[in-house]
């Protein structure tokens, strides 16, 4: 579904990403992982289309297709989604209202009728009852004085009712007590089916517990340094990051994925 | 930099041209005040950027341009044109003016409720004058305001609303003044007169419309009065053509308990100058003035708001907003006067301007004038671009660039569409306001 070749991009005046490989297929989850600085949010936010970035060398296709050519609206109508690490708050703007204009613009996007509100409301119900939100923040503006911790869940909700086929979660965990984590994560293992891929990009193990990953690639200073199974989180998780950097420096061949 | 500060012959000529059409059935007291209006002007001349009043907004291009006054342009006007700005389903009754005279046969009046009465301001004059005499030029003063002047020197028609005691009207009346340019410029002086007797209801509705591309001067003033007790909703509708030069003038004057809202609207016009002036003269009263404008091009957009709180016990809200791209420049200056008997005054101002473009300006000013010691005054001002990060989000959800654009721009505006109390109205302005954003193009945020 995407295959990542040689990307190299450039942000704010330095290199960030030195040469990416990674592919992706249906079904799988994969998780990225990575200290602070590694280049695992940029990465997300490069396939998800934000504009800060340069790509300066390699190719992303997805489903075939150059998803670098691709403007944001593009990619999301055929069907990748980015949850925010960093969700933007803008005020006046409906949640619903919101959501409500997102899907109509997939669904207009793939030939299908759109939504009336009653049809709307009872899917947006449903979806809310499965992350445990709390109904009002339908009618509140999006992301508004939401807390840290609803502004993440108001991401998965996002992403469960837009059912995106490339879900890429973007430190999702962050700012997430334990039970929140806990539904959060429940909502995203709900969307795990044989035609969706997810990429859970992510500073800590504990998530993995709970979303749990095809393949774990470790990213540092811009590269994929080492890839596994599920089992790699645990070593990070002992063994913390330093271990792979001094291992990079070392000269140790990086995993390729 | 200062410009030519005189009144242009030309000008003096339609002063006396007037002077001897109205020299006829024009009651006595109303040709002295028209008199006095024309030496005024004569004496004052256009205001320049010396002026403080105007010292963002030269008004040079209506000072050196040639404006014959307007006569009947209706058979330039197919029914057609006016279709877009009509509010016939909304409106109890719905007064068309065209080139300032009242045109009967495009205008439609429902059946109005004992003690409303919506009329002609030429004819209620040709008839009988008692009526409006207490009030007509007496609540727009003109001894400072030189536009003021020139209209109260020129007016020819325009409407007269007079609501009696304890009477509510619910539907608003909808004025509708069209201008076109007749195939030269032209220019218009068209009055308003709202007098809503004392504990009664209503909404006004004042539209400013012209066919695009048409270059004509309006110079638009309305006098309402509060009577005590009563409330009024004001609606300003200005959607003049893009070339257009368009300066309005509205006066309020209200009584004990008196209640009312301005909202100003103003989309249209190259060249724009809308003053608001409430005078809060009871205790108790409570006021609300909202604007709303859009400039893009080269258009220059100026607010000028005065709330003058007169007598203790008043409460005023006002929030100005604005949307700027290319090079459109705006000016905000709301002045709030707080008199010393004014004691327990309550004032909150804000006005909030958004940037399309790095090439777009606003110049804003509070001024608060306070005399009083027991009073709760606050101002706010804001300017800000349109959020990269908000049409990013926004985008990545699906949403086409220009309608990520207009949900924030949607947004923003919504703070003083949300405050109309009349749904069908506010509906109407949004879907106007989401029409003309595409006109501005220079985006910074544009990929």
């Amino acid at each position: 579904m995407l295959t990542i070749t040689n990307l190299h991009v450039r942000g704010g005046n330095r290199e960030i990403l030195r040469g990416i490989n990674l592919s992706i297929d249906a079904g799988e989850v994969h998780a990225i992982m990575g200290p602070n600085g590694s280049g695992k949010s940029t990465l997300a936010r490069v396939l998800a289309g934000h504009p800060e970035y340069e790509v300066t060398q390699g190719t992303v296709l997805y489903d075939g297709r150059d998803l670098l050519a691709m403007d944001p609206e593009s990619r999301a109508r055929e069907g990748v989604f980015m949850a925010f690490q960093y969700p933007v708050e803008i005020p006046g703007v409906n949640n619903a209202y919101f959501l409500k204009a997102a899907l109509n613009a997939l669904r207009k996007h793939r030939g299908l009728e759109e939504l009336d509100a009653m049809e709307f409301m009872s899917l947006v119900r449903a979806r809310m009852q499965m992350l445990d939100m709390d109904e009002t923040l339908l009618t509140r503006p999006v992301n508004e004085g939401f807390s840290g911790g609803e502004k993440k869940r108001n991401e998965i909700f996002q992403m469960a009712v837009l059912e995106p086929r490339l879900a890429i979660l973007d430190e999702t965990d962050s700012g997430l007590d334990i039970d929140a984590l806990k539904i959060v994560a429940a909502g995203v293992m709900t969307m795990r089916t044989p035609q969706r891929a997810i990429l859970v990009v992510t500073h800590y193990q504990r998530l993995l517990n709970y979303i749990v990953p095809d393949f774990v690639h470790v990213l540092t200073d811009g590269r994929i340094v080492r890839s596994g199974g599920k089992e790699l989180a645990l070593e990070l998780e002992e063994k913390g990051y330093g271990w792979l950097e001094a291992d990079h420096v070392a000269g140790a061949p990086a995993g390729k994925a | 930099m200062t410009q030519v500060a005189n009144a242009p012959d030309r000008y003096l000529e339609e002063l006396e041209r007037a002077d001897a059409a109205w020299g006829r059935g024009a009651p006595a007291w109303l040709k002295r005040t028209r008199k006095d209006a024309s030496g005024r002007f004569q004496s004052l001349g256009f205001p320049t950027t010396d002026d403080e009043e105007w010292r963002f907004t030269s008004v040079a291009p209506i000072a050196e341009a040639t404006f014959a006054l307007a006569t009947d342009g209706r058979a330039a006007l197919r029914s057609a044109d006016l279709a877009p700005f009509r509010l016939t389903d909304l409106a109890s009754a719905e007064l068309v003016f065209v080139n300032g005279r009242y045109a009967a046969d495009l205008s439609s009046v429902r059946p109005l409720p004992r003690g409303v009465r919506i009329e002609s301001l030429a004819s209620r004059l040709a008839t009988n004058a008692s009526e409006v005499e207490p009030f007509l030029t007496r609540v727009a003063p003109f001894e400072r305001q030189p536009f003021t002047a020139l209209n109260t020197a020129l007016f020819g028609d325009g409407a007269f609303v007079h609501v009696a005691a304890k009477v509510a009207l619910d539907a608003p009346i909808h004025v509708l003044f069209v201008s076109t340019a007749d195939g030269r410029p032209t220019m218009t002086h068209p009055r308003v007169l709202v007098v809503a007797g004392e504990s009664s209801q209503a909404s006004i509705v004042e539209s400013y419309v012209g066919p695009r591309g048409d270059r004509y001067f309006t110079n638009a003033v309305t006098e309402v009065v509060v009577s005590e007790n009563a409330s009024v909703d004001h609606y300003k509708l200005q959607r003049e053509s893009l070339d257009a030069y368009h300066i309005g003038t509205m006066h309020l004057i209200g009584s004990r308990n008196a209640r009312f809202q301005s909202h100003s609207v103003s989309f249209g016009g190259s060249l724009v100058r809308n003053d608001v002036i409430a005078v809060l003269d009871g205790e108790g009263i409570d006021c609300t003035l909202n604007g709303l404008y859009l400039g893009d091009g080269q258009r220059l957009v100026d607010n000028h708001t005065v709330i003058d709180h007169a007598k203790p016990h008043c409460g005023s809200r006002e929030v100005y907003k604005g949307i700027l791209a290319d090079h459109a420049r705006a000016v905000f200056n709301g002045k709030i006067i707080v008199r010393p008997d004014a004691q327990k005054t309550d004032a909150k101002q804000t006005n909030k301007a958004l940037l399309l473009s790095e090439d777009a300006q606003i110049n804003t000013k509070p001024q608060l004038e306070i005399f009083a010691n027991d009073v709760k005054c606050t101002h706010g001002a804001a300017v800000g671009q349109m959020d990269d990060e908000a049409i990013f989000y926004l985008r990545a959800r699906g949403l086409s660039h220009d309608e990520a654009r207009n949900l924030l721009v949607h947004a923003f505006a919504g703070d003083v569409l949300n405050r109309m109390p009349l749904e069908a109205l506010r509906e109407h302005v949004e879907a106007v306001l989401l029409r003309q954003l595409p006109h501005a193009t220079s985006l910074r945020t544009r990929p």
